[in-house]
């Protein structure tokens, strides 16, 4: 049943004449690169007020322009390869970096179907039952051109920059496979089209909290973004896989790493938080508000909001050390994900066939969550009250006068910290 | 053994932090559209001050050239004629070079000087785009003339001597140059 409703779903794709296509084609690569130039802008502004500055301001209203200007300076840099390099491939890293951010973008829903030109076609270039694996896919081509790109620069930081970022990405791309698992159980369909549809009531980021936590984690260390910018830790690697690129090469890496950011905010609020649909339910007092090309607004403020999060990151959180970093992924973020599947599992068969009850459910999450803070609450009085003991015996010590021959040897006086 | 607070709160309670201070004061200064002044003591480029009479105090005794630790002051030192007198006394400083490529600002020749002939003032503007230009001449940083200034060379015309510059024993002026800065 689940297979036929999903026929039905994706009955809408594959009628668009040429010209529609090509013409959504190119509205998304240039929706794409005017969303990184602003993301840019965004993020320094941002970064910048998180850290008692303004930021740029100066180039265009209230300084719009800069990452504009900043990309043409880039653009008419020296291009440099070094002697080391294995010239094809280094030539070839930062497109196939390039490319696969752009393609990933042809699956994400940006709203309903609509009236495009006298034609009525949904706003998304493409749909196939498999969309988010494609994603996955996709994305994970991207890997190569960071791989090739470090290897192929000829220095020592770059092949140690490209390697971390590849184990990095594959370790955290198994984790984020495994929390996108409880959504394709809940919608039943792996295409972006239905799973935002099947959202009609609530959406996943509520229900399946966990999944939506987790995802959110190891899409931070799939973009390779603070605090898990490893591959490109300045201060050991001086910039990673891309040390050696220059100029409009270095520009497909930067402009990579911001669509891929965009990309995972996209699947993110695709999956999770209603893809188009309208938050905060806008629609119970606003029948249009999920209708024509309203959707777009909430989507791309849902998108914003995730990329806002992403500079909230960088803005508080400092870069973790490497095997802190591996250790999370491995250690944490997968035997918890794995859990967390098969609670679902169970969860979805005992609703699906023995009518289960949600009520007991909910009543066990609440108490346990009563627990957590009640022993917090406890565990921090007597870990103060213990403190006060400390302090108010090391005055006491403090104040008994000095000893020189405790135990009857002549003894110096035990060294003290300054403060 | 830290508390489960400090596990579990502590580290979200960091991104509260990062949010308030989005709205915050900012520090930032406005630079090149909004100057602010200043510190009164800043230590910006250097002056050579003259006597209220237009005299030069610089006596070329190339003590502030000795005390630079960066070797950025060169002066060469000659001896004033009744003819041609460019300070009270003996000698006057005939060139004197300031090289801002080597300055650090750090106002030890303004300590060395020992007729208050070289101070600083609160200009930092000293960019430049080539070397001969920062390197400053006599004239550039020479104090410009008051009202009551004459330019050198001119008699002594504050006492019969020198002594009389040194010791203050003439009638000043409303306001010397050193006070209008």
């Amino acid at each position: 049943m689940r297979a036929l409703a999903a026929d039905a779903g994706l009955s809408a794709f594959g009628h668009d004449p040429v010209w529609i296509i090509i013409i959504k084609a190119v509205l998304i690569f240039v929706i794409l690169v005017l969303l990184t130039l602003f993301n840019i802008w965004w993020e320094r502004r941002v970064v910048a007020r998180m850290q008692h500055r303004i930021g740029p301001n100066v180039h265009g209203p209230f300084g719009l322009l800069q990452s504009l200007a900043d990309g043409v300076k880039l653009a008419l840099k020296e291009d440099l390869i070094p002697k080391a390099a294995d010239k094809v491939v280094f030539l070839l890293a930062p497109v196939l970096v390039a490319v696969p951010a752009f393609v990933t973008f042809s699956v994400i829903p940006f709203g309903p179907e609509v009236n495009f030109f006298g034609h009525r076609t949904p706003l998304q270039l493409t749909d196939m039952p498999v969309a988010v694996i494609f994603v996955m896919a996709i994305a994970s081509i991207g890997i190569y051109g960071i791989v090739l790109g470090g290897w192929s620069s000829g220095s020592t930081y770059s092949l140690l920059g490209g390697l971390r970022s590849s184990a990095q990405m594959i370790s955290y791309e198994v984790a984020m496979g495994l929390a996108l698992v409880a959504v394709f159980l809940y919608a039943g369909s792996m295409s972006t089209s239905e799973i935002v549809a099947a959202q009609e009531k609530t959406w996943y980021g509520i229900i399946l909290l966990p999944s939506f936590v987790i995802y959110v984690i190891s899409m931070v260390g799939e973009t390779n973004r603070a605090p898990f910018d490893l591959p490109e830790a300045e201060g050991e690697l001086v910039g990673g896989f891309h040390t050696e690129y220059s100029s409009l090469k270095f520009a497909l890496f930067f402009l990579a790493e911001y669509i891929n950011m965009a990309t995972v905010s996209a699947l993110a609020t695709t999956l999770f938080l209603g893809g188009w649909r309208a938050p905060f339910w806008i629609d119970t007092f606003w029948e249009g508000a999920n209708h024509g090309y309203w959707p777009v607004l909430w989507f791309f403020g849902k998108v914003l909001a995730f990329i806002f999060f992403f500079i909230w990151l960088r803005g508080t959180l400092p870069r973790l050390r490497y095997d802190q970093f591996m250790a999370f992924g491995w250690k944490r973020l997968i035997p918890i994900a794995l859990v967390w599947i098969i609670a679902v599992a169970g969860i979805r068969a005992a609703s699906l066939h023995h009518d289960f009850n949600r009520t007991y459910l909910y009543a066990v999450i609440v108490v346990l969550a009563a627990l957590v803070l009640v022993l917090g609450f406890l565990d921090d009085r007597a870990a103060k009250s213990a403190q006060r003991r400390d302090e108010a015996a090391a005055a006491e010590d403090e104040a008994r006068p000095f000893d020189a021959f405790a135990g009857g040897y002549p003894v110096p006086p035990m060294p003290k910290l300054e403060d | 053994m830290p508390t489960i607070k400090e596990q579990f709160w502590d580290p979200i309670a960091g991104f509260g932090v990062t949010f308030r201070t989005m709205f915050r004061h900012v520090v930032t200064e406005q630079y090149p559209f909004e100057k602010e002044p200043t510190a009164p003591r800043f230590h910006g480029r250097h002056q050579l001050n003259r006597w209220p009479d237009g005299l030069e105090k610089c006596i070329g005794c190339e003590l502030c050239a000795w005390a630079c630790p960066a070797d950025a002051i060169y002066v060469e030192g000659a001896s004033n004629t009744d003819d041609e007198r460019f300070s009270p006394g003996e000698r006057y400083g005939r060139v004197y070079q300031i090289n801002y490529l080597r300055c650090i600002l750090c106002g030890l020749c303004i300590e060395a000087c020992p007729t208050r002939a070289l101070t600083m003032t609160n200009e930092y503007e000293l960019a430049d785009n080539n070397r001969e230009d920062l390197i400053y001449e006599k004239s550039d940083l020479l104090a410009p003339l008051l009202p009551s200034m004459e330019q050198p060379p001119h008699p002594m015309r504050l006492g019969e001597d020198e002594s009389a510059y040194y010791k203050g024993a003439y009638a000043k002026p409303a306001a010397t140059e050193e006070e209008a800065q």
